[in-house]
C-alpha cells in the first residue's frame, strides 16, 4: 500500500531523515517510536506532501507521489491527523465535519445548495457515531475538551476515505487513563475500516499492546524494526531510550 | 463557482427563510418613501444601497474568509466607470451596462485576485492597497476617457427599461431597492452554501483545509471575484444616481469607510456591515448639515464605538440576545447539563 524508499531530508546542517526504507503491508498498523528528536513528525511530513523530501521515493498504491502537493496527496487517499489538533475553532464537530466531507465530495465550489449538504450531512453523522463525538455534535470546536479536540481531528481526516491514515502522536498531551481510552478507539477505528494505519506514539506500553510492526527512529535513521516482542529485546532500542549512560559510567568505573 | 443548480437545494427551508425574509425588507424600503415623501429620504436610501453593497460585499472576504482587503472600493469604481463609460456611448440599455460594468469588474479582479489571493495577511491587505492606488492613478491620469480628477462628466444617461423611465426619482428608487435586495440576497446564498462553509475553514484555518481537499487559492480567487462584482453593484448604483463617477469612488479612503462600516455593525450577524453603513452614512449626511467638523463628531463616534464597546453595533444586540436566550435553554432541560455551555468569546468572530 506505502512503500518508502531511501527517504531523506536535510534541514541546514540537520539530516532529520536518512535513507529511510519501510514498507507498510495494506491494513497494517504500525507505530513509529523514537526519541524526541528523531525525525518522526518529518517523516510524516515528507510522506504526506507537506515537505519534499531530497532523496528518495514515496510509493502510495504503486505510483511515486514524490512532488506532489499535499492536496493531491489528500485526494488519492492519504490523511493524517496532527500532533496538536488542527481544527476549525469557529465550526461546530457537525460543520466541520460536514464541510470536510463535502470537500472530499468535491462539493466545496457549490454556490447553489444549502449546507449542510444531505449526504454529507449523513456522512459525517457516521463518523462523528464512529468516534463518539455523537453527544458533542453542536458543540463549537473551540469548546470542546482536549481529548475530544483530538478525536475531532482524527475525524476530520476520515472524512477523506483514506486508504491509508497517518495519526501523529493521537494521544499527545493526554493523562494516562485517557490515553488509553484513546487507543483503545483507535484500535477500534483500524479493527473496523481495516485501512492501513501509521501512528507516532511515546508511550511504550500502549506501542507493545496494540501495533504490529514497530520502526524505531533516531537521528532519523532507522534503528531497529520488527514485531513488538523483538523491539522489546533490542539492545540498541534499550540504549536508545535509557541512554547509554548506564553502561559508560561501568566503564568509567573500572578505569 | 461552478453553478450546481439543484431543485432539491432551491427548495431547503433555509433559502426559503431568506426568501421570505427578502421580500419583507423588499416591501419595507418600498414603503418607506411612500410614508415619508421627502426626496432627501430617497437619496439618503440610494447612497445606503450603494455603500451597503461595498461593506456587505468587503465582509464576504474580512468576516467570512479572513480576507482583509484595503483595496476593496477599486471594483466599487470599476463598476461605476464602466457602466457610466457604457451608457454614454448612447448605444448599450441599462441591463446590457450593468452586465458589463459587473462582468467587466469581475474580470479585472480575476486579474488581480490571480495575484494577490497568493499572500497572506498582511502582504494581502497592501497588495490589494497598491492595486487600488493603480487604478485611482489610471482614472486619475486617463483623462481623456475618464475626465479624470474631474469625474466622468457630461451625465449618465437613463434609458427606459422595460417601459420604466428611470429618469424618475421614484422609479429610479425602486430599481435600486430591488436591485440591491437581490444582492443581498445573493450573498446571503453563497455565505450559506457548501462554498461558504469551505471559506469558513478556510478563514479558521488555511493550512487544515489543504490536508482536505480544499484548493485554498482557487476558492480565495472565487470570492474575490464574487465580492467585487456585487461592489461594482454598489458603485454602478451610484453612478446612475448621482449621474456622474468621481475618482474619490476609488481613492484608499473609501475603502477605510467600508472598514470603519464593517466595524461599526460588526460581523457576527449576516447584515451586520448595513447597520454600520446606515450609522456612517446618518453621520456624513446629517452631521454635515450642522457642523464643518464633521470628522472630528465621526472620529469621536468611532472611538466611543471601538473603545466602548469593543465590537459592532449588531454585536452588541447579538450577544445580548445570546445571553437571553441562554439561560431561558438551559432552565427546562435537565439534560443540558453535560452540553457544554456556548459562551461569548467562543463566538468570536463567528459569521452567523
Amino acid at each position: 500500500m506505502l512503500r518508502v524508499e531511501h527517504l531523506s531530508k536535510s534541514f541546514g546542517g540537520v539530516r532529520a531523515t536518512r535513507d529511510v526504507s519501510i514498507d507498510f503491508p495494506a491494513g497494517s498498523l504500525t507505530a513509529i517510536i523514537g526519541p524526541n528528536g528523531a525525525g518522526k513528525t518529518t517523516f510524516f511530513n515528507l510522506i504526506s506532501g507537506h515537505v519534499r523530501p531530497d532523496e528518495g521515493r514515496v510509493l502510495f498504491d504503486g505510483t511515486d507521489i514524490v512532488g506532489l502537493s499535499s492536496l493531491e496527496v489528500v485526494r488519492r487517499g492519504m490523511a493524517r491527523a496532527f500532533q496538536v489538533a488542527s481544527l476549525f475553532p469557529s465550526l461546530t464537530v457537525r460543520e466541520a465535519l460536514t464541510a470536510a466531507v463535502v470537500s472530499h465530495q468535491r462539493g466545496s465550489r457549490r454556490v447553489f445548495s444549502r449546507f449542510p449538504v444531505a449526504a454529507a450531512g449523513r456522512r459525517a453523522d457516521e463518523i462523528m457515531d464512529l468516534l463518539g463525538l455523537a453527544p458533542k455534535a453542536d458543540v463549537l470546536s473551540a469548546n470542546l475538551s482536549h481529548g475530544d479536540q483530538k478525536l475531532l481531528d482524527i475525524g476530520l481526516a476520515l472524512a477523506m476515505d483514506p486508504k491509508v491514515l497517518l495519526l501523529d502522536e493521537p494521544t499527545a498531551g493526554m493523562g494516562p487513563e485517557e490515553r488509553w481510552r484513546m487507543i483503545g478507539k483507535v484500535h477500534r477505528l483500524w479493527e473496523v475500516t481495516g485501512m492501513t494505519m501509521l501512528f507516532i506514539e511515546h508511550d511504550m506500553d500502549i506501542v507493545f499492546k496494540i501495533a504490529q510492526t514497530i520502526h524505531v527512529l533516531k537521528y532519523g535513521a532507522v534503528l531497529a524494526q520488527g514485531s513488538p516482542d523483538e523491539i522489546r529485546r533490542n539492545q540498541d532500542v534499550i540504549d536508545a531510550y535509557l541512554g547509554t549512560d548506564h553502561r559508560l559510567s561501568e566503564t568509567v568505573g573500572e578505569a | 463557482m461552478r453553478p450546481g443548480l439543484s431543485p432539491a437545494g432551491l427548495r431547503r427551508p433555509g433559502l426559503a427563510r431568506d426568501v421570505a425574509i427578502a421580500l419583507t425588507g423588499l416591501a419595507l424600503l418600498l414603503a418607506l418613501p411612500m410614508a415619508f415623501p421627502a426626496p432627501a429620504l430617497r437619496d439618503f436610501l440610494i447612497y445606503f444601497f450603494a455603500y451597503g453593497l461595498l461593506a456587505m460585499s468587503l465582509n464576504l472576504l474580512v468576516g467570512l474568509t479572513g480576507l482583509v482587503s484595503f483595496g476593496h472600493a477599486a471594483y466599487f469604481a470599476t463598476g461605476a466607470y464602466v457602466f457610466g463609460l457604457l451608457m454614454q456611448t448612447g448605444r448599450v440599455s441599462i441591463p446590457v451596462g450593468v452586465l458589463a460594468a459587473v462582468g467587466g469588474t469581475a474580470l479585472v479582479a480575476l486579474v488581480i485576485g490571480a495575484i494577490c489571493v497568493r499572500l497572506k495577511e498582511i502582504y494581502f491587505s497592501f497588495i490589494t492597497l497598491a492595486f487600488q492606488m493603480f487604478i485611482h492613478s489610471v482614472i486619475v491620469t486617463w483623462v481623456s476617457l475618464t475626465g479624470g480628477d474631474q469625474g466622468l462628466r457630461g451625465g449618465i444617461p437613463r434609458p427606459p427599461v422595460l417601459g420604466l423611465d428611470l429618469n424618475d426619482a421614484r422609479t429610479l428608487y425602486g430599481a435600486c431597492a430591488v436591485v440591491f435586495v437581490l444582492c443581498i440576497l445573493a450573498m446571503r446564498q453563497v455565505s450559506q452554501s457548501p462554498f461558504g462553509y469551505t471559506l469558513r475553514m478556510i478563514r479558521d484555518n488555511p493550512a487544515r483545509a489543504n490536508f482536505l481537499g480544499v484548493d485554498v487559492t482557487a476558492m480565495k480567487l472565487g470570492i474575490f471575484v464574487f465580492a467585487a462584482a456585487m461592489a461594482s453593484v454598489g458603485g454602478l448604483i451610484l453612478a446612475l444616481f448621482v449621474s456622474g463617477a468621481y475618482p474619490e469612488f476609488a481613492f484608499w479612503t473609501t475603502s477605510g469607510e467600508a472598514i470603519f462600516m464593517i466595524m461599526l455593525g460588526g460581523i457576527k450577524i449576516f447584515l451586520g456591515p448595513l447597520v454600520g453603513t446606515l450609522l456612517l452614512q446618518t453621520l456624513n449626511h446629517f452631521v454635515t448639515i450642522y457642523t464643518e467638523h464633521h470628522g472630528l463628531v465621526l472620529g469621536t463616534v468611532i472611538l466611543v464605538i471601538v473603545l466602548g464597546l469593543r465590537r459592532g453595533l449588531a454585536d452588541v444586540l447579538f450577544d445580548w440576545l445570546q445571553a437571553r436566550r441562554a439561560p431561558r435553554a438551559a432552565g427546562p432541560a435537565p439534560g443540558s447539563l453535560e452540553a457544554e455551555p456556548i459562551g461569548d468569546g467562543a463566538l468570536k468572530g463567528r459569521t452567523v
